[in-house]
């Protein structure tokens, strides 16, 4: 790798108000377009060194760069045009149940358009064919006027993966993507993430807690446990046993 | 909680195995009091005759009430008694709006002062007496119903600023963690993520409210604010009971009706 | 790679046609009822001036009031507490006729329930008007109203909490053949006791609440005070009765409140 790298943490706190410890000390760089998957127990901190990539959460000390670019100082348009950049997925879907899959779908744009027309659903018909072009990718297209809790849980996730790809994303955050869905809308949501990932050349980083789809998917693992960072490794070095240790020690603990 | 009454506890304290004791005399107390303190007196005895021409009355409705054509006929009455419901309940709604964001409790704990602030302007709007709102609205706008839809405007907002609080503190904050994350301004957030998770809850709470109202608007021409309640009260003080009774059919009828119509409304839209 | 074709909306989707009618719907009905209760705007601010005379008078209480009105007060508790347990020892067995897992009979259940319907659809003070006709001025005819109001709301509360129990025990005893009353005094009632008294807790706020005004109508307690203060342009007076009120309703429900917690 001699690009310089997409994401780099460099020696980053985060202390919750009540005292707890989210994150400690981590550093490590992430080269663009890698397959990232973060493991670790609930509570291990993963959530939190995913929001605080794109300042959903805010670091106590320490510094993160995207694209070489300190991102600890963003504020208001500069903040809402690095979130432009980072997609977002999560684990309950996050749609707006009642709207349509195509509102939901264009609602991955509103950082392109000022607040009036927002809220006039002014959106713009090279807007629309481009909603109509994401769900195509996710295989979707034909829900396009479906109410989004029509869905099953597979084909909402996907929809919202349709509504990140609305941004451009340079870089994807998933947030435990399929931990509510069942195997087979796994194997499709993340596929889709993959292709993604392959096709575009977006950087993706996944939180999971299932070893085996960590395994099959990952170019590289790290591991959390208590907001530090106690593995990392590319996936053909990546063994078995490593993660086990990573899941059993915190068990013990 | 029913596995609370199973569990035997192996060490009861005398307290503990005697407090029910307390509870007995405790409430023996206050129902001696309520019963002692009551009087009783002044019965009439014309109550058996009352209520015999009441029971007359109700069974022999006054039917050429209904309709006369004149306005004041029932029908016109509960057609204005709805419109006072409907009209109040509708401001109340868009009023109690604001209020709810005051006195929701926000995510962050600074907020504890604002929202503990809006909780108390609601519990003192709902606790302010119907009645006394209309009677002081009658002073300044007159008798009739738009005192009425003063009234019922201004009392609603107690109840439906709580419920509506309530809801935003409950409400799924999900998507609008998706906007922000997409770079959406606040205002993009309120409109694509808030309005379209919370407004069907509103909107239900509206209806209840509704039907509520429809009953405070049939009472308050008692005090002369207009609608049903003021025929009622005259043919009651009157006692012209067949006028009563076919009143109370009306109203019974409208209520049935409206609860009847409302669940309909909210099945569908939700 | 072919993608399925994006489907294409009915003209009822396309032109928003649901909440277009939706919209003209609420309007027109708006505009219905301003015209029918005459709602003018301009009015209630040409007359502002009287409504805030009015509000002044009301925000210099008349303290000294207050001793005058402790005893009807504390009437309209006990009216609303009596009212609340006529009213709840009554709807006891309308509940449980209207239990659904408890009484098979469709005929029986539908006829209770839509006399409770009934019920339910009276306004209290329309109820107290009527009462005081019968019984003339007095607490009486607030009793009988807030135990008929307290009827009407507290049966449905118990059914719906009936229908919710765990009908295990209750099966059991079933076998073995014992009788209604048995088995409602030994598997439903221990389910659903803390329940019943939260909800006539709950009642009895509601209660409290109600009686306050049911003296204007001149059945009984404060409210009789609230009709003179108002009648004689008092309001003054007017001011402490709204005030001691509020305290007192705020008192039962902080109380009532604390109780349920610890039942529930």
């Amino acid at each position: 790798m001699t690009q310089a790298p997409i994401i780099s943490f460099k020696g980053v706190n985060k202390i919750y108000n009540n005292g707890t410890v989210g994150l400690k000390d981590i550093s490590f760089d992430i080269p663009r377009g890698q397959f990232l998957v973060v493991v670790g127990l609930s509570g291990a901190g993963k959530s939190t060194l995913l929001r605080t990539i794109n300042r959903m959460h805010e670091i106590t000390s320490g510094e993160i760069t995207i694209e070489e670019e300190p991102i600890n100082d963003y504020k208001g348009q500069s903040l809402r045009l690095l979130r432009r950049k980072i997609g977002m997925i999560f684990q309950g879907f996050n749609l707006i149940n009642r709207s349509s899959v195509e509102r939901n779908v264009l609602s991955g744009r509103v950082s392109y358009y000022p607040t009036w027309k927002t809220i006039c659903g002014l959106f713009t018909k090279a807007d629309r064919e481009m909603a109509v072009r994401s769900l195509q990718r996710v295989n979707l297209a034909d829900k396009l006027y479906t109410r989004a809790d029509e869905l099953s849980g597979g084909q909402q996730q996907r929809v919202a993966i349709a509504r990140t790809l609305m941004q451009d994303p340079k870089i994807i955050l998933a947030d435990e993507p399929v931990a509510s869905l069942d195997p087979l809308t796994t194997a499709t949501v993340m596929d889709t993430l993959q292709r993604l990932n392959r096709e575009d050349g977006i950087t993706v980083i996944v939180n999971l807690h299932s070893v085996a789809l960590a395994r099959k998917y990952a170019d590289r693992i790290i591991g959390l446990r208590a907001g530090q960072l106690v593995y990392d490794q590319p996936i053909a070095a990546v063994t078995e046993a490593d993660l086990n240790r990573i899941y059993a020690e915190g068990e013990q603990v | 909680m029913t596995t609370m009454t199973v569990m035997t506890k192996p060490h009861r304290t005398i307290w503990q195995r005697w407090n029910w004791l307390l509870w007995v005399v405790v409430i023996g107390a206050l129902y001696y009091w309520t019963i002692n303190g009551l009087k009783f007196t002044g019965l009439q005895e014309s109550a058996g005759a009352v209520s015999q021409s009441i029971v007359d009355g109700l069974v022999h409705p006054q039917w050429s009430y209904v309709y006369d054509g004149s306005g004041e006929d029932l029908l016109s009455l509960i057609l204005q008694t709805l419109a006072i419901a409907f009209l109040g309940t509708i401001v109340s709604a868009v009023i109690s709006v604001p209020f709810a964001f005051w006195a929701a409790r926000g995510t962050h704990e600074r907020f504890f002062l604002r929202s503990g602030s809006g909780k108390v302007v609601l519990t003192l709007i709902r606790t302010f007496p119907e009645i006394v709102l209309a009677i002081m609205f009658i002073k300044a706008v007159g008798p009739g119903s738009y005192a009425g839809v003063l009234a019922v405007s201004i009392h609603s907002i107690g109840m439906l600023g709580k419920l509506f609080s309530e809801a935003i503190e409950n409400m799924d904050r999900g998507s609008e963690e998706a906007i922000t994350s997409a770079g959406g301004r606040a205002g993009q957030v309120f409109a694509l993520a808030t309005v379209p998770t919370i407004m069907p809850e509103f909107f239900s709470y509206t209806l209840y409210r509704f039907e509520i109202a429809v009953r405070s608007a049939s009472i308050l021409g008692m005090v002369g604010a207009g609608g049903i309640g003021t025929p009622m009260i005259f043919a009651i003080q009157t006692r012209n009971w067949p006028k009563v009774g076919i009143i109370l059919l009306g109203i019974v009828v409208m209520v049935l009706l409206i609860d009847s119509l409302s669940e309909q409304l909210r099945k569908r839209l939700i | 790679m072919t993608y399925p074709e994006t489907p294409r909306r009915s003209w009822v989707q396309r032109w928003h046609v649901k909440g277009i009618v939706g919209t003209v719907v609420l309007v027109v009905l708006l505009i219905a009822s301003s015209r029918m209760t005459g709602v003018d705007v301009g009015m209630f601010f040409s007359n502002f001036g009287q409504f805030m005379n009015l509000l002044v008078r009301m925000s210099s209480p008349a303290w000294d009031y207050t001793a005058v009105i402790i005893q009807p007060l504390l009437e309209t508790i006990q009216m609303a507490i009596l009212g609340t347990t006529i009213g709840a020892a009554l709807a006891i067995p309308f509940a449980v006729l209207s239990a659904s897992n408890l009484i098979h009979s469709r005929l029986l259940r539908g006829v209770t329930r839509l006399f409770l319907d009934l019920v339910r659809t009276l306004p209290d003070l329309l109820l107290a008007a009527i009462f005081v006709a019968i019984f003339g001025i007095g607490s009486t005819a607030g009793v009988v109203t807030l135990a008929i109001f307290s009827f009407g709301m507290v049966s449905k509360l118990f059914y719906e909490v009936i229908e919710t129990i765990d009908m295990g025990p209750l099966e059991a005893l079933e076998s073995v053949g014992a009788s209604k009353v048995t088995i409602i005094w030994y598997a439903v009632l221990p389910q659903i006791l803390n329940q019943f008294i939260s909800y006539f807790l709950y009642t009895l706020e509601i209660n409290v609440r109600a009686s306050t005004v049911l003296g204007y109508l001149g059945a009984g307690g404060i409210g009789v005070f609230l009709q003179r203060s108002l009648n004689e342009f008092n309001y003054s007076q007017t001011a402490v009765i709204i005030l001691a009120t509020l305290v007192v309703v705020l008192v039962i429900d902080g109380i009532s409140n604390h109780l349920r917690r610890v039942l529930l």
